[in-house]
């Protein structure tokens, strides 16, 4: 982070409050997530609502490194949160973004930042209403934090929940597992392996909405994030208290993806994700899901991967070779600061 | 060529390994037990579901061929001190990290304020070295034949580089005097062995020789895809139903008769043999590697001469008996209650290879 002049980095003054502090806003913040409600400029941002239920959720990105292939820590940032409204049936509004920034941290790394919150705003068709910005003296933090809050309002047609799910459901997902957490992995270990994999960092509110609007057995849904999908399958498993019975066969990993975590010894099923999901649907909808999401969101590789079973919390999958293993949660993280 | 890593391949052979195996009982007149002396064959084997599938026919053992499992409490206590001297950068892989010693861990010391750098290549830490001049830089060297070539140029690379702050605490371990041990326990039954594909594209063939001519049983060398686990244990049973004993190469594609001669070289230019204590085992004559006098400058025992008090395994852990191919995991009482991959008592259930960490996350 070293920097010629200083007048290209962050000080500690951007963060007091004062002039630095408005300058930064008014130059790097305020043209790019421009909106009626954030120029109000007030204490806290104000807005109608409709009856029924609103959502909220919240989550900070610690992301290291901060700018990977196809993605970085802002759009990660959007997404994450975004992410987690949609599936939990809501439809994300608006979003409030708090960054806690080191000393010395370059300003065209911001800019590049605050140009990836908005571009992913404006595809997630998201605004942010609220914000904050603090900096910290060189080493008391690692380069930026984020955290970002949404509000959404629930579909009406959404009825998610662990209750609904039952012996016979399918379960589906939207594409290839592995590759944020690997993409991420790699770039930070500045592994010698071009294998081309890139972060599937993406907004699904889109997708989920659809879903929900068209198809009332989508009984629940989960983004597969840390722990990767492994764990997120084990905890529905326990939550709801059946089996979930997978096939690996059916389960998609990229090729390189694939190649890779081999020679790494890790497991795809076990890294994290942050463009997929997995919904939990009636038999008779699951391949009209399916469908839709490979003619409409161009999800090639989505399908159905298993089923629900009567049980007590376990997850099965079929080996490829006809054998049978089980997938529990994951312990003692091998990859940290994925998201 | 045949592809190995086809999973249909393995499906279509599984009705004649079953086949051929319910010949071998018959011809045996008792169940079988086949033992897999690496642990990334424990994993395979596990992760594929072979063990589920060949359950009724035979049983698959789980044999001492963790590096991470194996090594002594001692020597994680040692690495824990180390890590405890002021300036001390410690190096290593990511499944060290995690292991208990006898008070602490390398994690628990890194959470208190010890520099604990996890590593991908022994290359890293030379990295580490040079970036940290005022540090010392110790790489904790665990790993069988295999790793150690690697760590060698390691060595060699500092050398040439004129590094003073980089040393290496070398916990490695040869595996052929360890399985002696094993074949002299007159407890264990073994009818075969799968033994680890990796170790002898360096040792070659015939360092495991004796298994079969001096204590007649059948080994066979195998790969790490499941079809190559499967056309081993293919290849034990059909010697196991001619009465035979022999130790052959099933993992042609990279084993050859010598093994690498020149990994081999670059190790012994190194290293030479040492005794060394094994979890479970106790010492070992010359199954240790310890640096060459001429390299002490590198040594990390040289280096650091720190007193380890005695320590005995955690209480009712059962790594030892497990490495030892007395246990399998679920034999030990700990298993899956108070021993698990987030509170793990010995390393057999913090390691990836490790046969209690295989046992609990797959099956």
């Amino acid at each position: 982070m070293a920097s010629s002049t200083g007048n290209d980095v962050i000080l500690l003054a951007h963060g007091d409050g004062g002039l630095l502090t408005h300058r930064l806003l008014e130059k790097y913040f305020l043209p790019r997530f421009d909106n009626e409600l954030l120029h109000q400029l007030t204490d806290a941002a104000s807005f109608p609502v409709k009856p029924g239920h609103m959502a909220i959720t919240t989550d900070a990105f610690v992301v290291d490194p901060i700018f990977f292939p196809a993605g970085d820590i802002g759009k990660l940032a959007v997404c994450g949160t975004v992410n987690d409204l949609a599936v939990s049936g809501a439809k994300p509004l608006y979003l409030a973004a708090s960054f806690i920034i080191e000393e010395g941290f370059p300003l065209a790394s911001l800019e590049r930042i605050v140009a990836s919150i908005a571009k992913t705003c404006s595809e997630a068709g998201v605004a942010i209403v609220a914000g904050d910005t603090k900096v910290v003296g060189r080493g008391q933090a690692d380069k930026i934090y984020i955290t970002t809050t949404g509000i959404g309002y629930l579909l009406p047609e959404a009825r998610l929940g662990y209750r609904r799910i039952e012996p016979g459901d399918c379960i589906i997902i939207n594409g290839p597992l592995g590759n944020h957490g690997l993409s991420v992995l790699l770039e930070r270990e500045s592994f010698d392996m071009d294998a081309g994999i890139v972060s599937d960092c993406a907004p699904l509110n889109g997708m989920t909405e659809r879903l929900i609007r068209q198809f009332p057995s989508v009984k629940f849904m989960r983004d597969l994030t840390r722990g990767g999908f492994a764990t997120n399958a084990k905890e529905i498993a326990l939550q709801a208290a059946v089996d979930l019975r997978l096939d690996e066969k059916s389960i998609p990993i990229d090729d390189n993806v694939k190649g890779i975590t081999d020679i790494l010894g890790l497991d795809p099923l076990y890294l994290a994700n942050e463009g997929k999901f997995l919904a939990i649907i009636s038999k008779k909808e699951a391949g009209k899901a399916v469908d839709l999401l490979q003619n409409e969101f161009s999800c090639t590789k989505s399908c159905i991967i298993g089923t629900i079973d009567a049980g007590k919390g376990d997850v099965f999958l079929k080996t490829e070779l006809g054998g049978t293993r089980r997938l529990n949660m994951l312990t003692g993280a091998p990859l940290p600061r994925i998201c | 060529m045949l592809d190995f890593s086809d999973a249909q391949l393995g499906r279509l052979f599984l009705p004649k390994l079953i086949d051929l195996a319910r010949k071998a009982i018959d011809q045996l007149g008792r169940p079988l037990i086949l033992m897999e002396v690496c642990g990334t064959h424990t994993v395979a084997i596990s992760r594929s579901g072979l063990r589920s599938l060949l359950a009724d026919h035979m049983e698959l053992r789980s044999g001492p061929g963790c590096p991470v499992c194996v090594s002594d409490q001692s020597d994680i206590d040692r690495i824990i001190a180390l890590a405890r001297v002021p300036g001390v950068i410690i190096a290593t892989f990511g499944d060290m990290v995690r292991v208990p010693g006898t008070e602490s861990s390398l994690e628990k010391e890194r959470a208190l304020g010890a520099r604990v750098e996890i590593c991908y290549s022994p290359r890293e830490a030379l990295s580490i070295a040079k970036g940290n001049p005022k540090n010392e830089v110790i790489f904790v060297g665990v790993g069988f034949e295999t790793t150690m070539p690697a760590i060698a140029l390691t060595i060699a690379e500092a050398e040439k580089q004129g590094l003073n702050n980089f040393t290496v605490l070398s916990i490695h371990k040869r595996v052929p005097p360890a399985m002696e041990v094993l074949l002299n326990d007159p407890e264990l039954r073994i009818d075969g062995f799968i033994l680890p594909g990796h170790v002898c594209t360096i040792t070659g063939r015939k360092v495991f020789d004796f298994i079969s001519s001096e204590y007649c049983i059948p080994a066979v060398i195998a790969g790490f895809e499941a079809t190559d686990i499967m056309q081993a244990i293919y290849l034990l049973l059909h010697q196991i139903i001619r009465g035979e004993a022999k130790t052959t190469i099933g993992y042609t594609r990279l084993v050859h008769e010598d093994g690498n001669e020149k990994a081999r070289m670059i190790i012994d230019e190194f290293f030479e043999s040492a005794d060394a204590p094994w979890r479970g085992f106790g010492s070992i004559p010359g199954s240790g590697m310890a640096l060459r006098a001429i390299h002490q400058r590198f040594d990390a025992v040289r280096k650091f001469p720190i007193e380890v008090p005695p320590s005995s395994p955690p209480e009712g852990c059962a790594c030892g008996e497990v490495l030892r191919g007395k246990f399998k995991p679920r034999d030990c009482p700990l298993f899956g209650e108070v021993c698990t991959p987030s509170t793990p008592v010995g390393p057999c259930m913090v390691s990836s290879e490790g046969a209690c960490a295989a046992y609990y996350q797959y099956e």
